[in-house]
């Protein structure tokens, strides 16, 4: 019998274990389950955004006697940054939509002072503004009193504000962009952690299930390990992409982001670069670490030292950087490349990254990748076929 | 003439301070099925691990027809691993097909071969349930199948017959003896020495870590001291204790059983027992692959006890 010509070049055994690897996750229930659930968080979160931020904060009934305080009222709600509606009703009935929450708050009185007829207590903000129309009212009283004229003394004391004199620049950043960069961060996070994970299982089912030493009797160790990440790898881009882009495409439509278009697809565009970075460079490390293990039970246990740098670095930068953007720990932590491919991501988000730093961060994991691909594929080379106790990280780095 | 031949050439192994092995040699011709015999860690598992390059060797070199064996001729070899193993949760089919391809096969090649061995091999109908699924016997159908898969142009099986049923036993044998039988060489290592005795050409033994016998199993079978029986009923006691170069070995009722050394005379031992009353019986046996092993691991334990 004649034997079939079996040449199998390198990229050629890479491409079939990442296949493989495609192919067994997309049909995976739980990648779809974790995809769509996300989907829908996400399409969720931008419906409750537009649902809220359409309405105002809190709305006011007036009486046919403080009817003129309506005004005056929502302007300065405004100006404390909140947003006031008011209904004309008549005392009666407005007291019955307090009782009912129809409405929030009340005024009564004559217009001379500020009674307000709250169901329990008064909300702080619309307290604030209150207080501030109460003061308003009071002054403008005084000065008619003194013969002045309150429309010309409002108008003097509203054309005065500070003058600053900025040293630096401050970036100004937006709310909207902060909202971004938490997004960014969280889904960047999930998918470092579960795709991450996944590597190390993959390469751990290989080694409990023994299937191991069939694939490398045609194969080489590297091969094998590459192709796992390269496989999973892709399957986390794809989930990502389809996530990063249905969210965005959906907070776009329903005009819950108003930031352009350009900078929504470059934060798209800097979370596909920056997850590919991150789940490189982890995953290489889950892989050797897996690969010290035989049981799944024992997965949790050797990785979980690499994975606190992912959760280390996800937690100082939601918990900082939505109220400070420019903190100098995450700044300085997110060049740092352990760190970077959870903080970078929400910096660049949240814009204002100076162009250097964004491109020292990236040259310095594209530096790391050679050297971890190096150290991961020799510890995974000698402790993969190693099965029993766990192999002693100090064994596996010895030369073959 | 190296066409078709598997050598196996001087391999050492250490693993820390435990030699495994140490200068193993031997090889396996074209069309011969060479049973591997020898006790638990005594170094089987390692040397076809090495000749498959899972593990590498301290010292010494694997040949196929003559040239030292690279990861590319390795592809051509069909293996089944001492410990089996296949994905728990991937369909039989699928698995199949992805082994061959690894094995360098193209998917339509592959995936008729898979439909070619899962039919001769019985797990036809299972094609499509996750590996799992299946009985122990079925998985190792489908785990000889994965040996087989890329129409291998040599075979190397860990104990291919261990947690076998009767009938699986049958068909594992009939697949080795077709294998061989179309020229390619066969190795495969296996505690049932009667079976080893049966099928195979040519066995080797091993014992910590080196090669003690190695040859054809009549070969080796007469190359034992041979075995008299002679069953006489009016024999006494010590009948055969004066001749010289035999030592009696065992004594049941009228029947006793004597060890000749070289160059001692059975003709002598007959006169012996006929000058007691009549012979019912009396022949020369050649001891079994069993006897035999057992005589090569005693020696071992008696070196053990020497040292």
């Amino acid at each position: 019998m004649s034997a079939p010509d079996i040449r199998l070049g390198t990229w050629e055994a890479v491409s079939l274990v990442a296949g493989r690897e495609v192919k067994t996750k997309m049909r995976s229930k739980a990648f779809i389950i974790t995809t769509v659930a996300t989907l829908v968080l996400l399409v969720g979160f931008a419906l409750v955004m537009k649902l809220t931020s359409g309405g105002s904060d809190a709305t006011v009934g007036v009486t046919q006697e403080t009817e003129a305080l309506a005004a005056p009222l929502k302007a300065t709600a405004k100006a404390i940054g909140e947003s006031v509606d008011t209904k004309n009703v008549d005392e009666k009935a407005g007291r019955a939509q307090v009782a009912d929450e129809s409405l929030d708050a009340l005024l009564v009185g004559d217009g001379g002072e500020i009674r307000v007829v709250v169901k329990k207590d008064l909300d702080d903000t619309l307290k604030n503004a209150l207080n501030v129309l109460a003061g308003q009212v009071a002054m403008n009283q005084e000065i008619t009193r003194q013969d002045g004229d309150p429309a010309k003394v409002q108008s003097a004391v509203a054309a005065a504000e500070v003058a600053v004199e900025p040293l630096e620049e401050p970036f100004p950043y937006q709310p909207d962009q902060l909202v971004l960069g938490i997004i960014a961060g969280i889904l960047i996070y999930m998918s470092l952690l579960l795709n991450g994970q996944m590597v190390a299982q993959g390469v751990v089912e290989e080694k409990s299930s023994r299937v191991v030493e069939l694939l490398l009797s045609t194969i080489r160790p590297w091969q094998l390990m590459a192709g796992k990440v390269l496989g999973i790898g892709f399957v986390g881009l794809v989930q990502m992409a389809v996530i990063g882009g249905v969210g965005l495409a959906a907070a776009l439509a329903l005009d819950v982001l108003t930031i352009s278009a350009s900078a929504a697809v470059g934060t798209v565009i800097w979370l596909i670069v920056w997850y590919l970075l991150g789940f490189v460079m982890y995953s290489l490390v889950f892989a050797g670490l897996g690969a010290l293990v035989s049981r799944q039970e024992d997965v949790g246990g050797v990785i979980t030292p690499a994975l606190m740098f992912v959760i280390v670095g996800y937690v100082i930068g939601i918990s900082i950087l939505p109220s400070d953007p420019d903190n100098a720990l995450a700044e300085v932590l997110s060049v740092i490349p352990v760190f970077a491919p959870t903080l970078m991501p929400m910096r660049l988000a949240m814009g204002g990254v100076p162009v250097w730093e964004a491109a020292l961060s990236v040259v310095l994991v594209v530096a790391l990748i050679p050297v971890l691909v190096w150290l991961a594929g020799r510890i995974y080379a000698n402790a993969v076929m190693r099965s029993g106790s766990r192999v002693k990280l100090k064994d596996a780095l010895r030369p073959a | 003439m190296a066409d078709g031949l598997l050598e196996i050439d001087g391999i050492s192994k250490r693993y820390g301070d435990v030699v495994a092995l140490r200068e193993t040699t031997f090889d396996v011709r074209a069309g011969e099925l060479f049973g591997f015999v020898g006790s638990n860690g005594a170094g089987k598992t390692t040397t076809m691990r090495i000749a498959l390059g899972v593990l590498a060797a301290d010292a010494g070199e694997v040949r196929w027809q003559g040239t030292p064996i690279t990861l590319e001729t390795r592809r051509h070899i069909g293996y089944m691993p001492e410990e089996r193993g296949l994905y728990p949760k991937m369909k039989v089919a699928e698995q199949l097909v992805y082994l061959a391809r690894l094995h360098g096969l193209s998917t339509k090649d592959a995936t008729k071969s898979m439909e070619e061995w899962t039919e001769r091999l019985g797990v036809a109908h299972r094609r499509d349930d996750d590996v799992q699924n299946l009985s122990l016997g079925n998985q190792q159908r489908v785990q000889l199948a994965a040996a087989l898969i890329h129409r291998p142009t040599i075979l190397v099986l860990d104990e291919p017959f261990s947690g076998l049923d009767p009938i699986a036993v049958d068909v594992m044998s009939k697949v080795l003896l077709d294998k061989a039988a179309e020229g390619i060489p066969v190795v495969f290592s296996s505690h049932q020495l009667e079976l080893v005795e049966r099928l195979c050409h040519r066995v080797g033994i091993i014992r910590s870590g080196q090669m003690v016998e190695i040859g054809e199993v009549d070969e080796l079978r007469s190359g034992g001291a041979a075995e008299l029986v002679v069953t006489a009923p009016h024999t006494p006691d010590g009948w055969a204790n004066g001749i010289a170069g035999v030592t009696v070995i065992g004594r049941e009722a009228a029947t006793t059983t004597l060890r000749l050394d070289d160059g001692a005379d059975d003709q002598e031992v007959l006169r012996a027992a006929l000058a007691t009353g009549p012979v019912t019986e009396f022949s020369r046996r050649r001891p079994s692959l069993t006897e035999l092993y057992r005589s090569v691991v005693t020696e071992e334990e008696k070196e053990k006890d020497a040292a």
